[in-house]
């Protein structure tokens, strides 16, 4: 970092502009966006731009990408000592889960032990700049609640069960195995202590909901500053109204449903005779 | 080319559905089956939620059970008299498995039931049908392709009052045997999530001694009644029927169907037996190999109140 603070002052403006510039061209949402931004005592600031913020699940839906870039804004130099790393999180809405183990009785394999996690968000995905230790301390992780462990709330475990924490990694492992959850290290590229991007990979099978998506700027594993938004997932067009026909309206959804079963089973018994004719 | 199901909420390739659609459709119309034993754990494979896999499951069969029995109907092979006794102890049945299904569903070993349920019946039926079917065929050789001997007669069945006609399947027997195995296979498939085909041909044929050919026909009749009852029910209470995934199966289903219904018009009584035998058998072996198999992750999740 022997760099003369002056010329990185001329670079900040330079890629700020750059950065506005980007943003007004592909028309997207930058800095913002209702959400929160802090400070810390470094005086350093996020300047956020999302490719999208909202994603639109349509018929043919097969899972989005999102572009998440930004910039770090300071009115000071550039702190020197440690180097400044970016975490990024998306998380989707939280439900509780009843997670189940079996046991070998009587010779089959039966569900014995459950545990009820209280929250355990649908979608999880973490970005870093550097290795998640690096990156963030435990306390502050603590504090933030960052890493998957961390995002998951199971207070109620039972202590009567035993290995309850087996649950909530359980929960981790089959929600990793479906994609569902990531954590991705190095995945975050920093420039110049200022600019950061990343691409967050979101698959097909998402459900509904504003996905919280939170930026960390940290020094020595320390946050800095933190910044705050969301990304809604909605159901559009066809899938929109069938999903709100079946909730809405579900005596007449059904009655279609069959309608449609028996109009499909005439069809194509009328349809072989036709062929079977001819 | 990927679908998203709005109410599964999952993607998936529509030729994969339209494919499986087919062939449980040919399978359907071959034996008139509704299939649902075969498919609901294909779409569990595929990683639809279970609940609407049997929800969706039921108004899939809707269409190929009606597409399949419309060919039965231009044959006269659907005794609808019997179809219709058997569908009001069906009701009842299916009204009655609801309630031992949320009792289940209270203890919280639903899906184990489940699971013993389709192995035992699948199992017991399989076998059955297996060894009367080889029996059959090895006499009929014997006897150089001439008729099968005289069905065997059931004194208990005859012996029991409320004695009704039955011409198209040529019967003469009490009403109580028919309602009795509509009870029957409606508790098992509001529990099992399924028509209940599987379980109704061989009792029409072993217990009711109906000729073969026209239980196929009236099978489907009576399972598109049930299963119609099913999709409202779940449609209007679980919001767990994906119209999507039903359009996609049910394109590919009707179509197998009318197929399937060819396929066996060519083929010997105890040949079909004998087929639908070794399917029922396959699964209760899968099935029984997934309870006794250490399962590659002990744990599973749910929602809260859970499957």
């Amino acid at each position: 970092m022997a760099r003369s603070s002056r010329l990185c002052n001329v670079l900040n403006n330079a890629k700020h502009h750059l950065i506005a510039a980007v943003t007004l061209a592909s028309f997207t949402l930058a800095a913002p966006l209702a959400a929160q931004n802090k400070s810390g005592s470094t005086g350093e600031e996020v300047v956020l731009g999302l490719s999208k913020d909202r994603v639109a699940i349509t018929a043919t839906f097969d899972g989005s990408e999102i572009l998440v870039f930004g910039a770090v804004k300071r009115e000071t130099p550039i702190p020197t000592g440690a180097p400044l790393q970016v975490v990024v999180a998306v998380s989707g809405p939280a439900s509780p889960v009843m997670v189940r183990r079996k046991e070998k009785k009587l010779g089959i394999w039966v569900n014995t032990d459950s545990v009820l996690v209280d929250s355990a968000p649908s979608f999880y995905a973490i970005a870093t700049s550097a290795p998640f230790s690096d990156v963030l301390t435990d306390t502050e992780d603590l504090r933030y609640r960052v890493s998957i462990e961390r995002a998951i709330r199971s207070v109620g475990a039972g202590m009567h069960i035993r290995g309850a924490q087996d649950f909530a990694e359980a929960v981790i492992r089959i929600r990793t195995q479906d994609d569902l959850y990531s954590l991705r290290e190095n995945t975050v590229a920093v420039d110049e202590e200022t600019l950061f991007r990343t691409a967050i990979d979101m698959p097909a099978n998402l459900t509904e909901g504003a996905y919280r998506t939170r930026i960390y700027l940290t020094r020595g594993g320390e946050v800095v500053a933190q910044y705050e938004t969301t990304i809604d997932v909605d159901k559009v067009g066809l899938e929109r109204f069938l999903y709100s026909m079946s909730r809405e309206q579900p005596f007449l959804y059904g009655l279609m449903s069959l309608a449609i079963a028996i109009a499909a089973g005439w069809g194509a018994s009328a349809a072989f005779r036709l062929l079977r004719n001819s | 080319m990927q679908i998203y199901l709005p109410i599964a909420e999952v993607s998936v390739n529509a030729f994969l559905l339209l494919g499986l659609g087919g062939m449980v459709g040919i399978l359907s119309g071959m034996f008139g089956v509704g299939g649902g034993f075969l498919m609901t754990p294909l779409l569990f494979f595929i990683g639809i939620p279970p609940a609407v896999a049997v929800a969706t499951e039921a108004n899939q069969i809707v269409a190929s059970s009606f597409s399949g029995v419309l060919a039965h109907f231009r044959r006269r092979t659907v005794d609808i008299k019997m179809g219709l006794v058997l569908q009001v102890g069906g009701l009842i049945g299916a009204a009655l498995g609801v309630v031992v299904f949320n009792y289940l569903k209270a203890l919280g070993q639903v899906d184990l039931l489940v699971k013993l349920c389709y192995v035992v019946f699948l199992g017991v039926v399989g076998a059955l049908m297996f060894i009367e079917s080889l029996n059959a065929i090895r006499k009929s050789k014997k006897a150089g392709g001439t008729a099968p001997a005289a069905r065997r007669q059931r004194g208990w069945v005859h012996a029991l009052p409320f004695k009704m006609r039955f011409r198209t399947s040529g019967l003469y027997i009490s009403v109580i045997p028919p309602i009795l195995v509509g009870v029957c296979v409606g508790i098992l498939a509001a529990i099992m999530g399924v028509g209940g085909g599987f379980i109704m041909v061989p009792a029409m044929i072993y217990i009711l001694g109906m000729p073969t050919k026209v239980v196929v026909g009236t099978s489907l009749f009576q399972i598109i009644l049930v299963t119609a009852f099913t999709t409202m029910l779940h449609a209007t209470t679980n919001y767990t029927v994906d119209i999507v995934l039903a359009v996609l199966l049910l394109i590919g289903g009707v179509i197998g169907a009318q197929i399937g219904t060819r396929i066996g018009v060519y083929l010997k009584a105890e040949q079909l037996r004998i087929l639908l035998a070794i399917m029922v058998l396959a699964v209760c072996i899968k099935l029984g190999l997934d309870l006794l198999l250490m399962p590659s992750d002990l744990y599973s999740l749910g929602s809260e109140g859970g499957h």
